[in-house]
């Protein structure tokens, strides 16, 4: 009980807390800020039999919980037979799902399943706010969802939505319409991943937004967050969980071809530590792979070395400065004293990494209204 | 109802607990909390819990340095639901 418990996390768990596992890149939906580019289904998707020792694996390691995403999950025809799979095994099922296939029934087998959360995403609290990023009529089809739920006497689920410029001014509206439904509400940090790559710089909170959002979680503890904003603990008292970037320590990403990434933010060849259908399967890569050993190593804090708040922030999220062609051990492009906008400035055109083709459909469809 | 170390405790049924370098990871598949707990004595403590009448008694085979803080963690597994009363019919 010595060392704090930060450190004792940095240097990587026997198995992840936080495993996010993308059962399929085929979505219907084409959310612009997208973390997986998902809309095609990828032909060399795991298949039944191989999603099933994956879940035997993660019940042999104790893995207690999986985050399953996509894409949208519940489009993989077995997706129900997993689940029941999954949490007969005591692997328990957190989805997340743009609500497009929760009907009454599946809302009513929800209901009747233990061990089973559900997550459903929408980015504001307003038809307009939300159909801008998500698409024309996916408001409509998630509080459909929601409504189903609950109905079915699914109990609390969770609403979750990714913050963005406009719908921080959506909280109190977001926090109501999660109260209305007796569910909880869980907001996210967008990080420019996938399609984020690409509207990352107009979606993103602005500085004053940040800090806006920063007071209004202080007086929420309740408010679930995924520990994503650990850089606003920069401005002043930490805010409750973890303030560490878990990719590879407690944290990783399976993804639909059972690719296994440090996190669900960075699908790019640099962060791929290897895959569930390697000789010994998903957990010699959690234990032996050397991308986790490196970044189960002390981290250097480079340029936020001089920062006073250092320890609260920790120089914020891996993906959100690799994707944006920001040095890792240097501030975060949303740090809260505009140290990333002014290293943003200095990168030079050409030298971001790029999120790599993706599963986009080809012609992608206006769903949006982007300006 | 709060914690009594008087009183006889085990984990709770649905509680797992995962051994990890530092001690273990205790998980409730009920509330869905998360706890660390943070050395290996400790872990063993709760395991061993419902084999003694009291937590008291469990705590008694400590040295007393570690008593007190064992017992503030006994008493915050307790507020999260990982360990309960036992019931006695
Ligand atoms: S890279 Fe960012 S999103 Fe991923 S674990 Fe680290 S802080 Fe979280
Ligand atoms: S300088 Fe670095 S450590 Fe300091 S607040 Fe900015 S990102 Fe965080």
């Amino acid at each position: 009980m010595t060392e704090a418990l930060t450190v004792q996390l940095k240097a990587g768990l026997d198995a992840p807390i936080c495993l996010t596992w993308e059962l399929t890149y085929s979505c219907n939906l084409a959310c612009i800020h997208c973390l997986s580019s998902s809309g095609r289904r990828d032909p060399n998707e795991l298949s039944t039999a191989e999603a099933m020792a994956v879940i035997d694996e993660l019940a042999a390691m104790s893995v207690f919980y999986v985050n399953v995403g996509g894409g949208e999950p519940t489009i993989r025809p077995d997706f129900f037979e997993l689940l029941d799979y999954s949490v007969a095994k005591g692997v328990g099922v957190k989805f997340s799902t743009n609500g497009s296939r929760i009907g009454h029934t599946e809302a009513a087998r929800l209901a009747g399943t233990d061990y089973v959360d559900v997550q459903i995403s929408v980015d504001g609290a307003t038809a307009e706010t939300n159909d801008r990023v998500r698409g024309e009529g996916s408001f409509a089809v998630a509080r459909r969802a929601m409504d189903n739920l609950a109905g079915a006497g699914f109990g609390p689920f969770k609403i979750s939505a990714v913050m963005t410029r406009h719908n921080v001014p959506e909280l109190d509206g977001l926090a109501e319409l999660a109260d209305g439904y007796g569910a909880e509400l869980r907001l996210t940090r967008l990080r420019p991943s996938g399609r984020g790559v690409d509207s990352w710089a107009e979606l993103h909170p602005t500085q004053d937004q940040q800090r806006e959002l920063y007071h209004w979680l202080l007086e929420r503890p309740g408010v679930l967050t995924g520990d994503s904003f650990f850089h606003l603990s920069a401005l002043g008292e930490s805010l409750p969980g973890l303030n560490l970037c878990g990719a590879g320590r407690v944290v990783c990403l399976i993804d639909p071809v059972g690719d296994v990434y440090a996190c669900p933010f960075v699908l790019h060849p640099e962060f791929r530590a290897g895959s569930v259908r390697d000789p010994g399967g998903f957990e010699s890569v959690w234990r032996t792979s050397e991308l986790f050993a490196g970044l189960r190593q002390p981290a250097s804090a480079g340029a936020c070395a001089s920062c006073g708040s250092y320890d609260a922030c920790q120089g914020g999220c891996m993906a959100a400065k690799f994707f944006t062609g920001l040095p890792l051990d240097g501030p975060d492009p949303e740090c809260v004293f505009g140290h990333g906008a002014d290293a943003l400035a200095t990168v030079a055109a050409g030298t971001v990494p790029s999120p790599g083709p993706g599963h986009s459909k080809p012609v992608r469809l206006s769903l949006s209204r982007r300006r | 109802m709060s914690f009594d170390s008087a009183r006889a405790y085990r984990l709770h049924p649905q509680v797992a607990l995962r051994p990890e370098p530092f001690g273990a990871l205790a998980y409730h598949y009920g509330n869905r909390k998360l706890v660390f707990l943070r050395a290996p004595e400790l872990v063993e403590l709760v395991r061993e819990l419902d084999q003694h009448p009291s937590a008291d008694e469990a705590l008694a085979g400590l040295p007393e340095a570690r008593r007190t803080a064992f017992r503030k963690a006994l008493a915050s597994l307790s507020g999260s639901g990982m360990i309960t009363e036992t019931t006695h019919d």
